[in-house]
């Protein structure tokens, strides 16, 4: 176990907990458009978000033996277990987003933390600095051709890819963890220009957001 | 659209992501308390400025967040290759003196149209 100093930073008071949206439901609405949207939109909120930085090889064995995943190796990849919530991506050549649920971070630090020992390599807790927006509908590539700069062709993007780029002007990591579905890990003060942002975008597609 | 291969990140992205940072390859003096007045003042201040052939240090501040070196022409912008820090450039100022196609064979081209 390194000597680091570590602490939960969810509280068991009775403080209450928003979301990164919650100002953004108050001031722009969630709009309901009924089975006529082709774009549904979704907050995943207060999932434990994770970088983990260090070599591929020594992460790669403590994360096999915590989380039972593999760290991705490839550039771009993003692999998720069985039950698709828990997911680690590549970032860089040495750096990994891990998102699992709630409240499962401090546990999993931990883990790592004394698997890892001595070893050279950096864990932080990001969960509060970031959140996921999920995109989904017939047309949430369309979308997302109107506000990344990234190619999100099928060919170019398949199911499993991850990438960190520009969505409408702001840093955000895009991805795909499955067919229909599309992700956009956004930073919390990027959050409520990326959801009007997102709302604005997908109007004409009679958007639906799920709260 | 303007596309940079990122060596980090195995593919061309777009150049939006990407920031020039300067002339590539200039080393720090092992012991800045040995060096004269001039060599530290030209470590620190001067860089070549090329007609021609130059190599500089970019990084791909959205994206991978690695700084990486390219080759690029100065005259016509051409990016010639991109490779990791740490490598050296396998097409240099001498290299293009002859013919192109010897200099620039089975390389990974820097950029895309
Ligand atoms: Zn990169």
């Amino acid at each position: 176990m390194s000597n680091a100093a570590t602490f939960d930073t969810r509280t068991d008071t009775a403080i209450p907990v928003e979301s990164p949206l919650a100002f953004s439901y108050r001031h722009s609405g969630a709009p309901r458009a009924g089975s006529s949207s082709r774009v549904q939109l979704r907050e995943r909120a207060m999932l434990g978000h994770l970088i983990l930085r260090g070599g591929a090889i020594v992460l790669d064995e403590a994360v096999r033996d915590v989380l039972g995943i593999s760290l991705p190796g490839k550039p771009q990849a993003l692999v998720q277990d069985a039950s698709g919530e828990r997911s680690i991506q590549w970032l860089s050549p040495d750096e990994w987003l891990v998102i699992v649920p709630s409240g499962e971070e401090f546990p999993l630090e931990t883990q790592l933390r004394e698997r890892l020992g001595d070893s050279h390599y950096a864990i932080s807790d990001v969960s509060g600095g970031q959140t996921v927006l999920e995109i989904t509908g017939e047309a949430a590539r369309e979308l997302l051709m109107k506000a990344v700069i990234y190619d999100v062709h099928p060919r170019h993007f398949p199911v499993g890819k991850g990438v960190t780029t520009v969505f409408a002007k702001a840093t955000t990591i895009l991805r795909r963890p499955s067919e229909e579905r599309w992700e956009l890990v956004v930073r919390r003060s990027f959050a409520d220009y990326c959801y009007r942002w997102l709302l604005d975008a997908a109007a004409e597609y009679g958007v639906n957001v799920e709260q | 659209m303007f596309y940079i291969y990122c060596p980090y990140c195995g593919e061309h992205r777009e150049e939006e992501e990407f920031h020039p940072k300067g002339q590539a390859h200039i080393e720090r003096p092992k012991e800045p308390e040995a060096c004269s007045d001039e060599e530290w003042g030209n470590y620190l201040f001067f860089r070549n400025n090329p007609r021609g052939v130059h190599h500089e240090m970019w990084v791909h501040a959205v994206g991978c967040r690695k700084f990486f070196n390219v080759t690029r022409h100065t005259v016509s912008y051409e990016i010639l290759e991109t490779y990791k820090m740490g490598e050296q450039p396998t097409i240099t100022a001498d290299s293009q003196k002859q013919p192109r196609e010897a200099a620039a064979v089975s390389h990974q081209e820097g950029v895309r149209a």
